[in-house]
C-alpha cells in the first residue's frame, strides 16, 4: 500500500467519524465541532490524492482547493456558531419566567431532563459542510 | 523509506481516532481541546504529503482561530439545552457509513494515476507573475476561486454582525499596567505585523500568501482581544467598512479592468501579474484579518465573562 | 557522520526529552497552574534545544537566524499564553494545589 492509499484511507475514516458526530449529536455546538472534524478529515483525503500525481511534486491543484475550502469552512463555522448563540439567547429569555433561579453551565449531558417545550430544533451545524 | 511508512502508518492510524475522541468526548472543553491537538498532529500529514501551504493555513485558521472560536462559545454553550428531538444513534452510523461508502466510490472511481494538473501548472507558471505553483493557482489560474472566497468571508461577517450585534461597545479595556501580559503584547503584536508581511512577500515564490499572513495578523489582534487591549472595532466605524471592503473591490478591480480592454475576465497581462497578484495579496491581508476578528463579536455574556462569575441577562 | 551532526543529533534528542518531560507534566500534574508550568518551561527549552539542533545541520546562516526569530516568537507567545490561561483559571476562582 502507498503513502497517499494509507493517507485517503485515513481521511475517509476521520471524515466518516465526524459525520457520524453531525448526525449523532443535538447540541449545536457539538454538530458544528463534528462538521469541521468531517471538513479537516476531507482536506487530508484532497491533499493524499494530490500526491497520487506521478510528478515529483505533489499536484498543486487541490492544495489550492483546500486552502480555499479552509477559509470557506471556518467563515461557516463562525456564522453558524452565532446563529446558534442567538437562538440560545433567545430561547434563554423566553424560558426566563419558568425558571427564575437558572443554574448555571449544567453539563449538557444531564441537561436532556428539562428539555423545554419550545423546541425548535433547525440543525445549525449542518448548514454548510466545507 | 520504510521508516517513512511506519511514521505514515502511524500517523494514518492516529488522526480517526483522535477525531473519534473529539467527537465521543462528552465535555465540550475537552472535545475542543483535543479538535486543536488532533489539528496540530494532522499538520505532521500535511508536511508527509508535501503540503506545506496547507499546514500553514489549516494550523492557523482551521485549528488556531477555529478553537479560538469554539473555546470562545463554551460559556453560552454549556448551558444550552439540547434539542428535545434525541439523535438515534443506529440512523447516525448509517448515515455516516452511506456518506462514506460515497465518498469511497468516489475516489475508487477516480482515473487511473497520470501526471495530474501538475504539467499545465508548471508549463504556465511563467506568465503566471510568481513563482510558487500553488499561490499562482490561487492568485491566477483559478483566483476566481479566491475572489468568490473573499466574498464569502465578507458575507460572513456582515451576516455575524446581522445575527449578533455588538451590544460590549463600551467594554472596559485593562489598565494600561505595565503588567507582564502588557509587555509581552507589546513584543508579540509587531512580531505578528512583521511575521504577516514577511509571509505575503515569501508568497511568490516559497509557501506562504494572504491567508497565512492574516491569520496570523489577526491571531495578534485575537490575543489582544482576550487579553482586553484592544475594543472590538464597531461595524459602524467607517473606517473599518473601507478596510473591510479594500481587499474585495481592488480584486474586482483588477478582475473587470481587462474586459473594457477587451481582454477576459480576471484576465491577468503578463508584465504585471507580479505586481498586481502581490498587491491584492497584501490588500487582502488586511481584509481577512479584519473579517476573522469580526467572528468573536462583543457581546455582554460573553466569552470575556469567567463561567463561575454572575449570570447575567441579555436587555 | 561529522561531529557537527552528531552535536546536533545529540542536541535534537535533549529536546525531544524535554518535550517528554512537558508531556508528561501535562499528563500527571495536579491543577491548571503546574501543568502550565510543565508545558511552557519544558516546552521552551525543549524547543530552543531543537531550534539549536536544527540551526546546526541548517544550510546557510540565514536559514539558522529564521529558526532563531521562530524560537523567539515562541518564547513570548507561550508566556504570554500562560499568562492569560492562569488569569482565566484564577479569575474563575481555580484554587492553586496544595499538598494534603
Amino acid at each position: 500500500m502507498s503513502a497517499w492509499q494509507l493517507y485517503a484511507l485515513s481521511g475517509l475514516a476521520w471524515f466518516g467519524v465526524g459525520m457520524w458526530g453531525l448526525f449523532a449529536h443535538a447540541h449545536w455546538v457539538r454538530k458544528i465541532l463534528a462538521v469541521n472534524v468531517a471538513g479537516s478529515g476531507l482536506f487530508l483525503v484532497l491533499a493524499a490524492l494530490a500526491r497520487r500525481a506521478t510528478t515529483p511534486a505533489p499536484d498543486p491543484v487541490p492544495h489550492a482547493l483546500v486552502l480555499t475550502g479552509i477559509v470557506v469552512g471556518i467563515s461557516a463555522t463562525a456564522l453558524a456558531l452565532s446563529v446558534a448563540r442567538r437562538l440560545a439567547e433567545v430561547e434563554a429569555t423566553a424560558r426566563l419566567d419558568e425558571d427564575a433561579t437558572h443554574e448555571p453551565a449544567a453539563p449538557p449531558a444531564g441537561a436532556d431532563a428539562r428539555a423545554g417545550g419550545d423546541a425548535a430544533p433547525p440543525p445549525a451545524g449542518g448548514g454548510a459542510p466545507p | 523509506m520504510s521508516a517513512g511508512l511506519a511514521i505514515d502508518a502511524a500517523l494514518a492510524l492516529v488522526l480517526p481516532v483522535l477525531a473519534w475522541a473529539v467527537v465521543a468526548t462528552p465535555d465540550l472543553r475537552k472535545a475542543i481541546v483535543l479538535f486543536m491537538a488532533l489539528g496540530l498532529v494532522a499538520a505532521l500529514a500535511w508536511a508527509r504529503l508535501a503540503a506545506p501551504d496547507i499546514a500553514l493555513v489549516e494550523a492557523a485558521i482551521g485549528t488556531g482561530v477555529t478553537g479560538a472560536l469554539l473555546m470562545s462559545c463554551v460559556p453560552w454553550a454549556e448551558s444550552l439545552t439540547p434539542a428535545s428531538r434525541r439523535a438515534r444513534a443506529d440512523l447516525a452510523l448509517a448515515g455516516a457509513l452511506a456518506v462514506v461508502a460515497c465518498l469511497g466510490w468516489a475516489i475508487r472511481a477516480l482515473p487511473e494515476a497520470g501526471p495530474g494538473l501538475t504539467p499545465a501548472v508548471l508549463g504556465a507558471l511563467e506568465v503566471s507573475g510568481v513563482e510558487h505553483p500553488v499561490t499562482a493557482v490561487l492568485l491566477n489560474y483559478r483566483s476566481y476561486d479566491t475572489l468568490l472566497e473573499i466574498v464569502v468571508l465578507v458575507a460572513a461577517a456582515i451576516g455575524i454582525d446581522a445575527v449578533l450585534p455588538d451590544d460590549d461597545a463600551r467594554r472596559r479595556l485593562a489598565p494600561p499596567a505595565r503588567s507582564l501580559v502588557g509587555v509581552l503584547s507589546h513584543l508579540l503584536v509587531p512580531g505578528a505585523v512583521l511575521v504577516a508581511g514577511f509571509l505575503v512577500w515569501k508568497g511568490a515564490h516559497a509557501p506562504g500568501g494572504a491567508f497565512q499572513a492574516g491569520a496570523v495578523l489577526a491571531a495578534g489582534g485575537i490575543l489582544l482581544l482576550f487579553a482586553r487591549r484592544l475594543r472590538p472595532v464597531p461595524f459602524a466605524a467607517r473606517a473599518l467598512r473601507g478596510a473591510l471592503l479594500a481587499g474585495p473591490l481592488l480584486f474586482l478591480g483588477v478582475a473587470v479592468a481587462p474586459l473594457v480592454r477587451g481582454g477576459r475576465l480576471l484576465e491577468l497581462p503578463v508584465a504585471w501579474a507580479g505586481v498586481l497578484i502581490l498587491a491584492i495579496e497584501t490588500v487582502l491581508v488586511v481584509t481577512i484579518a479584519i473579517v476573522l476578528l469580526m467572528f468573536f463579536p462583543a457581546r455582554v455574556l460573553a466569552s470575556s465573562r469567567a463561567p463561575a462569575a454572575t449570570v447575567e441577562d441579555p436587555p | 557522520m561529522t561531529a557537527l551532526e552528531l552535536v546536533a543529533g545529540a542536541l535534537l534528542c535533549a529536546g525531544a526529552a524535554f518535550f517528554l518531560a512537558g508531556t508528561v507534566g501535562l499528563l500527571r500534574f495536579p491543577d491548571v497552574y503546574t501543568r502550565l508550568h510543565a508545558l511552557t518551561k519544558a516546552d521552551n527549552l525543549g524547543l530552543g534545544l531543537i531550534v539549536a539542533g536544527l540551526a546546526l545541520d541548517a544550510g546557510s546562516v540565514a536559514e539558522a537566524l529564521q529558526l532563531g526569530i521562530i524560537w523567539s516568537l515562541v518564547m513570548v507567545s507561550s508566556s504570554l499564553s500562560c499568562q492569560l490561561v492562569a488569569r482565566a483559571a484564577r479569575r474563575a476562582g481555580v484554587a492553586p494545589w496544595r499538598r494534603r
